[in-house]
């Protein structure tokens, strides 16, 4: 690890001024971004905390909507009985990554076989910063890359309530992150399923199965459906075929399960 | 009622208070004052030409205090292997230098190049990033069958080829073999490869030389299963220190599972830096340098045949093997294929001919030597699965090929056609153990069960046979050992009777330091906390050989024994002397010494006394002191058996394979401490389920490690693993050492994996699945389904 400097704002406005210095960059609850520069491969000048700032640090629900603040961690949210998304926040990691990552980390950082970008897909979230809202399907640009700007920090994340919702992860062996994971969501006005962990461009909507699913909320409505294998990841942990064969039984195992 | 005390008793281990309480003192909590930092710039290319090193703007950063480089070893030993393998047409192995830091080449990622000496480990790190290292990449050799082709890229440009050797055993055998499969009824072929794992002991390698110049004396500091064998390496082969003038030291160690016995460079380097600075060097391994820089274990492939008559009598085993030695010769690899691999084909069987031949290859990979079981794990993973594969062809019950072909337990001592002798055994009743303990006739039940669930349900069995309590050192020199594999003990009674134990075993989590009292309590009839035992120093401990191959108690126990045999036997003069008695009539029991027929006695700690201060004692006879120290070379290998049962789901969707349980039946002849054998088997088989499930270090073609991190190197964790069933009730005790003990250290990780894949097989049977590599992940399994449908 290289020397950094260390603020830790109580408020967005101080954080954000404290991003705006060259090489400045936000922590959340650094259980990716301090292994990063362990192994020396970021070198932030300087690192601003987040986790001192109440206002990102609320969760709240008012039936219709779920806002997660940005600096909740993910044991917060699986403690919170949030229905599949406090289950898939149960399942990051282990208990000392839960106890310390966030879920605006997650986001900010996008890995392609992170867990949340899945639910905040499936659901339609909607992503606050300190200076807009973010749909989430303008979001995610691929692989480690999101609409944020330079300095953009991630207040809070609305996800409007399912009537149905299940998340079936696939743990790759090694890592436990996702090699597939699955986010199934039911609204009234359709059904959406964000899948994580396959795609070489990230997170991604399998669409004909959102349409299937909207039709006939039943594992059988995917009958007759296959992904595609192009473009999915190949590492040593599962084929491209091994995937996109993946996504769909985790598919109809959510529906099941919702 | 199980003992409280004493041989079979289970007392919990003393050592964990320490270690839970993080009072456990390791090679890194050890500080010396005024000490320095390495940082090793190792290479990141598998095989490559150094054309320059330029360290000049690296050593005016901050804090530098010299950097070392390949020219600074010039004339300076190599890393030495301490085992010659001679081939099958009787030439000795193809052995190449292995330079401290490279010279001129670099041989496979991890490769150390430059040594960064600096007042910390980050100035260390932060020069390290200026060095300037110019190397031209060469094409390098990954798979073992690629790297023996004619005109493929020599890993030593000094060698012939990268055959290390080409060994037959028993060679006379051969066309006898050759014969018997050609003519027999049957025959059932498999190829298999036993995969390339990572030790990854929790505590990574550390080492920390220190010179003190006022009388030219070195210290080493280790993370070692063996300091008197990194002594007697490091000091008379690379570095040329007298061994009075050196001593190494091994404290608590974090798990060693055999890549802590062999020599490393870092040792030496440590070692020789701190002369030439005249300061300490420490170096701790990050994980990522574990990952490209401890010796790697199994990485074998293996053709096996196994002929069988109309009967279903075994008539003859041939195996062909390529084992990867690695870039370098690691200290034992030689040994692990050969010796440790080839002796254990006859298995548990009566099998009359056997031909191994093991190919042994350099790759531009991390060296590979002895991971726990070294050689008899492979050994075990062809027979058993070569076993399972035959009944299965035959359409016979895999247990009853395996009990007819069994040598019974009338026929020990029995001679294998692969040189060893079983001293004795029981294979039908470990057998009979386990159909009990797994419940074998409820599986159907259970099968269907599970079909219910949408999931299928296999069930593996293995027999496995080990040869540990390594071992005769008049044998083992024999086979090329350059080092001799006895163990020492030293009793040393106090004048108040408390007892310590200096042993040449170490103690890496076995939990030597609870067992070993034990045994001086029971034979003494003092209490436990009375008796320390010492070990892990060479300034303290008589020349011992260490802990691997599951040898401490059947060596390094049996050396404590003969010591305190001796200890007892000049105890009982003095106590005759105390008493007025005849030497004869003296007896002790429970910490006293009585004259047989009488109601006279004197205790333990008054003749103890007695010995240091020795005012009414027979000084013209006997010298004053009661300390022994002795010896022991074993007349034999010992052999635990045992019988293992695997049960498995596999989910047919998804590939995954879930250990619904598992059961061991071992015989390790006589038990010390029952708790402590429980908590050695449970090890073996969580590192058995790993390696056929999970665990595998992968290379890419250009000799990149794809699996050099715990993100892609799958460890098993406890949700991995189902409770075990074990027991150890079966005994035949050892015939030739004084407490008929056989060891227990390895067998889980030899019996086990044989038995998981025997099981997912069976589960996916109904594909016509025949064979699938480990580790079986689910993407593997989902593969072969696919494949056979
Ligand atoms: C052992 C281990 C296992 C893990 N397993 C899983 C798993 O199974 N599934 C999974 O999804 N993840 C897993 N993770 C990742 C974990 O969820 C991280 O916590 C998360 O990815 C990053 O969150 P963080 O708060 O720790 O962010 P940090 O590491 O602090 O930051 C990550 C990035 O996000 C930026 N950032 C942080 N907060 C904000 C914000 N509010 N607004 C804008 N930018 C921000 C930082 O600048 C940085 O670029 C694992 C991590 C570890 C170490």
């Amino acid at each position: 690890m290289y020397n950094f400097e260390f603020v830790k704002p109580s408020t967005v406005a101080e954080a954000v001024a404290a991003l705006a210095s060259e090489d400045a960059q936000a922590l959340g609850g650094g259980q990716t971004l301090i292994p990063t520069m362990k192994q020396r491969l970021a070198s932030p000048a300087k690192l601003v905390s987040l986790t001192g700032i109440e206002e990102m640090k609320e969760i709240d629900s008012d039936g219709k909507v779920l806002t997660i603040g940005g600096g909740v961690t993910h044991a917060e949210v699986a403690a919170g009985g949030y229905g599949a998304i406090s289950e898939l926040a149960g399942n990051i990691g282990d208990p000392a990554v839960r106890n310390r990552g966030t879920i605006g980390g997650s986001l900010a950082n996008n890995d392609p076989s992170a867990d949340y970008p899945a639910a905040v897909l499936a659901s339609n979230a909607t992503i606050v910063t300190n200076n807009r809202t973010i749909a989430a399907d303008d979001y995610f640009e691929g692989m480690f890359s999101t609409a944020l700007m330079d300095g953009e920090i991630i207040i809070s994340v609305q996800f409007p309530v399912p009537e149905a919702a299940n998340y079936q992860k696939f743990e790759q062996p090694a890592s436990r992150f996702a090699l597939v994971g699955v986010f199934v969501a039911k609204y009234p006005d359709g059904v959406r399923v964000a899948v994580t962990g396959a795609s070489e461009g990230g997170v991604f909507r399998w669409t004909a199965a959102e349409e299937a699913l909207s039709a006939s909320f039943s594992p059988d409505a995917l009958d007759g459906l296959s992904l595609d294998a192009e473009g999915m990841i190949e590492d040593l942990h599962g084929s491209p075929a091994y995937r996109a064969h993946l996504v769909k039984v985790l598919t109809a195992r959510a529906v099941a399960a919702a | 009622m199980p003992k409280d005390h004493g041989i079979g008793a289970s007392p919990k281990r003393r050592e964990d208070v320490r270690f839970l309480t993080g009072n456990g003192k390791y090679t890194d909590d050890i500080n010396a004052p005024n000490q320095t930092y390495v940082y090793f710039v190792r290479s990141d290319v598998a095989h490559g030409t150094i054309n320059k090193i330029d360290t000049s703007d690296a050593e005016k950063m901050p804090g530098v205090v010299r950097i070392f480089t390949g020219a600074d070893f010039e004339g300076v030993g190599g890393v030495p292997c301490g085992w010659q393998v001679t081939d099958r047409f009787g030439e000795p192995m193809q052995e190449p230098a292995h330079p401290v830091l490279a010279q001129g080449k670099v041989r496979h990622v991890g490769d150390p190049i430059v040594a960064v000496v600096a007042e910390t480990l980050e100035q260390a790190r932060d020069a390290a990033e200026v060095l300037e290292v110019d190397i031209t990449e060469l094409p390098a050799v990954i798979d073992m069958k690629e790297a023996l082709k004619e005109g493929a890229p020599k890993v030593h440009d000094d060698l012939t080829s990268n055959l290390c050797y080409d060994w037959g055993f028993v060679e006379e055998n051969r066309e006898a073999v050759d014969e018997a499969i050609k003519n027999a009824a049957h025959v059932t072929t498999l190829e298999l490869r036993n995969n390339r794992l990572v030790a990854n002991p929790m505590e990574p390698r550390v080492a920390i030389g220190e010179y003190d110049a006022s009388n030219d004396e070195y210290t080493l500091y280790t993370t070692s299963q063996n300091p008197h064998v990194i002594r007697l390496l490091m000091g008379a082969f690379v570095l040329g220190i007298p061994e009075h003038k050196l001593r190494v030291v091994s404290p608590d160690v974090g798990g060693g599972f055999g890549t802590k016995i062999f020599h490393y460079a870092e040792e030496a380097f440590c070692t020789f830096a701190a002369k030439a600075i005249n300061r300490p060097v420490k170096w701790t391994s990050s994980r990522s340098e574990a990952f490209m820089s401890d010796a790697h274990g199994r990485d074998h492939v293996t053709k096996i045949e196994l002929a069988l008559d109309k009967d279903n009598n075994f008539l003859a085993v041939r195996t062909d093997t390529y084992a990867n030695m690695g870039a370098y010769l690691s200290t034992f690899a030689p040994s692990v294929p050969t010796w440790l691999h080839g002796t254990l084909m006859a298995g548990n069987y009566t099998t009359p001919l056997i031909y191994v031949n093991v190919k042994a290859v350099f790759t531009n990979t991390v060296p590979v030597d002895a991971y726990r079981g070294a050689g008899r794990p492979e050994a075990s993973f062809q027979l058993e699965r070569v076993i399972d594969k035959a009944a299965r062809e035959l359409g016979v019950d895999p247990i009853a090929l395996r009990r007819q072909n069994f040598i019974k337990p009338d026929q020990f001592p029995y001679a294998t056609p692969v040189a060893v002798e079983y001293d004795t055994g029981n294979y039908d009743a470990t057998m009979d153990k386990i159909e009990e303990i797994a419940d074998l006739a409820g599986f159907e039940a259970r099968k269907a069960e599970s079909a219910k669930n949408g999931k299928l349900r296999g069930l593996g069995i293995a027999h496995y046979i080990e040869a540990c309590g390594i071992a005769p050192s008049n044998l083992v020199g024999q086979l090329g050992a350059r080092a001799g594999l006895y163990e020492s003990a030293t009793v040393r009674v106090n004048a108040t009777g408390s007892i310590s134990v200096m042993t040449g075993s170490h103690s890496h989590g076995q939990g030597h330091e609870t067992a070993f009292p034990q045994v001086i309590a029971e034979m003494i009839g003092i209490d436990e906390s009375q008796i320390d035992i010492v070990h892990g120093d060479t300034a303290k401990i008589p020349m011992g050989m260490g802990t691997y191959g599951s040898r401490s108690l059947a060596v390094g126990g049996s050396a404590m024994v003969k010591a305190a045999e001796k200890v007892i036997a000049k105890a009982k003069k003095i106590a005759a002397h105390l008493l007025e008695a005849g030497e004869d009539d003296i007896e002790l029991a429970n910490g006293e010494f009585t004259v047989a027929g009488t109601d006279k006695s004197v205790a333990w700690g008054d003749v103890t006394l007695a010995a240091y201060v020795p005012h009414n004692y027979p000084l013209e006879d006997l010298e004053p002191g009661l300390e022994e120290t002795a010896f022991y070379d074993p007349a034999n290998f010992t052999y635990p058996s045992g019988a293992y049962a695997c049960e498995v789901e596999v989910d047919p969707e998804t590939g995954k394979v879930e250990v619904c349980s598992f059961a061991a039946a071992d015989d390790f002849g006589n038990i010390i401490n029952p708790m402590i054998v429980d908590g050695q088997v449970h090890g073996g088989i969580a590192q058995g389920i790993g390696q056929a499930l999970l665990e595998n270090c992968v290379y890419d073609s250009d000799g990149q490690l794809l699996s050099g991190s715990y993100m892609d190197y799958t460890m098993p964790r406890a949700d991995d693993l189902p409770n075990y069933t074990v027991d150890h009730s079966c005994q035949t005790p050892c015939t030739h050492n004084p407490l008929g003990v056989k060891g227990c250290g390895e067998a889980g990780a030899i019996g086990s994996p044989p038995a998981v894949i025997n099981a997912v097989v069976d589960a996916l049977s109904d594909y016509g699945i025949t064979h699938i590599d480990m580790p079986a992940t689910p993407a593997r399994v989902w593969e072969a389904i696919q494949a056979a449908k």
